[in-house]
């Protein structure tokens, strides 16, 4: 199976990479962009073949090294 | 008489600053620390544990993640249980608290550039084994050399670490805080005092011909701590 796992950095914690793509947004002219916020997308190939078992593994490894429960949070998606 | 205090280094593939450290150890130690790498175990008989600073594993994924899961570090934590002293500089700092062993993290600089340049530091406490050689509101200078430094923890917990007086320095005028670290914290301690961790680099001006002295009661600190 699938899973992808989405870390993004908390709501509250400075995110200037964020910031900076999006004063680069409006430099570009795109207007009416709010806050942006940039976070990172990994896909894991697992060879768990039942889903609910592929989303707990998924999550124990977000949780052990792939996010950093202090400033992150993650999701897990399985397909 | 006095004791042999042993030190050690630890590198991970990726570490670039432990040979300034072996200099600055050796200095105010009056013998070389033993070098360690990151697959080896055995800390027996060690007073100090250094981890200097670098780009571990190349920053990937987190700075300091990849090398808070090395095998060396249950040596780590195994010899801060035993009451032994760590020191994390840098990239150190960051291994440390990616390990859980100082709370927080250390986010981007909030002004987004790697700053390498002079910082200044104050010192505030003394009463510890790594700053005894300090007085109290020094404020000494320390260069610096990092991306990501941006002192980060939740409110409760800056709040403990300044209640408990767990904050050993803070960036300072004339160059202030210049990566955003919450509550211009630049260096933290455990509880026990006993491992600290902080951005800038002493080791690197610990010699009249490098420009000064500065980071030199550091080390002194520690040696005159670990030979008592």
């Amino acid at each position: 199976m699938k899973a992808i796992v989405t870390v993004m950095l908390k709501p509250g914690v400075l995110d200037p990479q964020g910031r900076a793509i999006g004063q680069a947004l409006a430099h570009l002219g795109f207007a009416g962009v709010g806050e942006v916020r940039a976070g990172k997308v990994i896909e894991l190939d697992l060879a768990e073949t039942d889903p609910g078992r592929a989303r707990t593994q998924a999550e124990e490894m977000a949780r052990q090294l792939l996010a950093n429960t202090v400033i992150e949070s993650f999701r897990v998606d399985v397909a | 008489m006095l004791r042999e205090m042993r030190a050690a280094v630890v590198t991970f593939p990726g570490i670039n600053r432990e040979r300034d450290m072996a200099i600055a150890l050796t200095r105010s130690f009056g013998r070389a620390p033993r070098m360690i790498w990151h697959r080896d175990t055995d800390l027996s008989g060690l007073d100090l544990i250094v981890i200097p600073g670098g780009f571990s594993y190349g920053d990937y994924l987190r700075c300091g993640a990849m090398a808070a899961h090395s095998p060396v570090m249950d040596a780590v934590r195994a010899h801060t249980a035993r009451g032994g002293y760590v020191l994390g500089v840098c990239n150190g700092f960051q291994i440390l608290t990616e390990a859980g062993m100082l709370p927080g993290a250390l986010l981007r600089n909030a002004g987004l550039r790697f700053l390498s340049s002079d910082c200044h530091l104050r010192v505030e406490r003394t009463d510890t084994a790594f700053t005894s050689h300090y007085q109290r509101g020094d404020i000494f200078r320390a260069p610096m050399a990092h991306g990501d430094g941006n002192y980060f923890a939740d409110d409760a917990t800056l709040d403990r670490l300044e209640g408990e007086g767990l904050v050993a320095f803070r960036y300072a005028p004339p160059t202030g805080n210049r990566n955003g670290s919450a509550r211009d914290i630049a260096g933290i301690l455990s509880p026990n005092l006993r491992v600290l961790g902080l951005m800038p680099h002493p080791e690197d001006l610990v010699d009249p011909l490098l420009g000064g002295e500065d980071g030199k009661p550091l080390f002194d600190s520690l040696a005159a701590t670990l030979a008592a």
